[in-house]
């Protein structure tokens, strides 16, 4: 067949609702457009540990700390889940994690912002992880049959994720005046950025038009924002918290995507000392598993 | 540079209760089956969502060729005498 035919009988199968697998035909655009989506999310999964990982040792009780921990290991889950997903395009995880290290891959913009106070984790959850949902319920029912399968199990874990969350907020705000500053506070932190997650606006998405007819993406990024301002505005007002008014500064998005937010750097440079600090360990791991390969070679002769 | 590059593939199946057949959950990498164990726990069972896990190396794994999947599966196509469906009952005969 040639490939027109091939491509005309793959947006046929698409269009049937039919789930892309691994083995199966598809043209180069498509497995190229997934490869750079799924890692760019396992990427994100990964350095999304950080921000929160800033808080473990700090967390205000051994309750939240054990709940952060389960959080974060959680997100560590999702990044193999996405990385396992996306290995089946035929890629390795190595040269994945290696374009990430150096510089040359692209993970979500919302990581790259401090967090100063332990309210911020608590609108982390409740927001990050809340738009976090919003973008991935939809890919549950993606094209590409690993992707889609990866994201139910996440998305099956994101709920408790942004409950945590809530419940920090909760509690703070039912707190001292001192207390229900800082969540006000952390609210205005993350509330802008939160709302960049879902990319820019559709006049400006361009791959949105191609991803649509893939059924990579299902709903345009202003239609997922809208939707996500509409469910969480009253979960502020029931906070007696106030969302913040005016525009998204679209200049700001921009920046971080290029490098120039306020923690880049320091995530970046966290994962290369997290990689290299544990070269040991894996060298280890593989030292110990040929020498036992042998022993077992050896005494089967 | 790292030696732990190409860390071999395993498959994970989880049993989820008593019961029910082992279903593909996803994959991990690990130098042995041991370790391959191990993260497929720590990776796929947070949550108690098993009660026993196969793992497999992912190249040991023989797979159907999806190209060829209309001639592979073509015999079964015209046996619709296999299925229930197939036979006209009449109302009055029960329980069959
Ligand atoms: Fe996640
Ligand atoms: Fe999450």
């Amino acid at each position: 067949m040639d490939s027109e035919a091939l491509e005309r009988r793959f947006q046929a199968r698409i269009d049937a609702d039919e789930r892309i697998e691994p083995k199966d035909w598809m043209p180069d655009s498509y497995r190229r457009t997934l490869i750079r989506q799924m890692a760019q999310h396992a990427h994100s999964e990964i350095v999304g540990m950080l921000p929160e990982g800033n808080w473990i040792t700090r967390a205000p009780t051994l309750k939240r700390k054990a709940i952060l921990m389960a959080k974060v290991q959680d997100e560590g889950g999702h990044g193999a889940y996405l990385y396992g997903a996306t290995e089946t395009l035929g890629v390795t995880r190595d040269a994945l994690i290696e374009e990430l290290l150096a510089g040359a891959a692209k993970y979500s913009s919302i990581f790259n912002y401090p967090t100063p106070t332990w309210a911020d984790i608590g609108a982390i959850g409740w927001l990050v992880d809340g738009a976090a949902i919003m973008n991935q319920i939809p890919l549950c029912r993606c094209s590409f049959g690993p992707y889609a399968r990866a994201m139910v199990r996440i998305c099956k874990e994101e709920s408790f994720h942004q409950r945590q969350g809530y419940d920090i907020m909760l509690q703070l705000s039912r707190g001292t005046d001192a207390q229900r500053r800082m969540a006000q506070e952390a609210l205005d932190r993350w509330w802008w950025p939160s709302l960049m997650m879902f990319g820019p606006p559709d006049a400006d998405s361009k791959h949105s038009a191609q991803s649509m007819r893939w059924k990579i993406k299902r709903f345009s990024n202003d239609e997922l924002r809208e939707r996500f301002i509409e469910f969480t505005v009253p979960q502020a007002q029931y906070l007696g918290l106030t969302v913040p008014q005016g525009e998204i500064d679209w200049s700001e998005f921009r920046d971080v995507l290029d490098g120039h937010g306020p923690c880049n750097r320091e995530r970046l440079a966290a994962r290369r000392r997290a990689h290299e600090q544990g070269l040991w360990v894996r060298d280890a791991a593989t030292a110990y598993a040929s020498r036992q390969a042998a022993r077992k070679m050896q005494a089967a002769s | 540079m790292s030696t732990s590059r190409d860390w071999p593939l395993f498959e994970v199946f989880i049993r989820a209760r008593g019961g029910l057949d082992h279903k593909h959950v996803g994959s991990v990498h690990a130098v042995d089956a041991r370790m391959a164990m191990e993260h497929a726990r720590d990776l796929y069972t947070r949550r108690q969502e098993g009660v026993s896990i196969w793992v497999v190396r992912s190249s040991e794994i023989i797979a159907s060729d999806p190209s060829d999947a209309d001639a592979f599966f073509e015999p079964a196509r015209d046996k619709v005498y296999r299925h229930p469906t197939f036979y006209d009952i009449p109302d009055e005969v029960k329980t069959l």
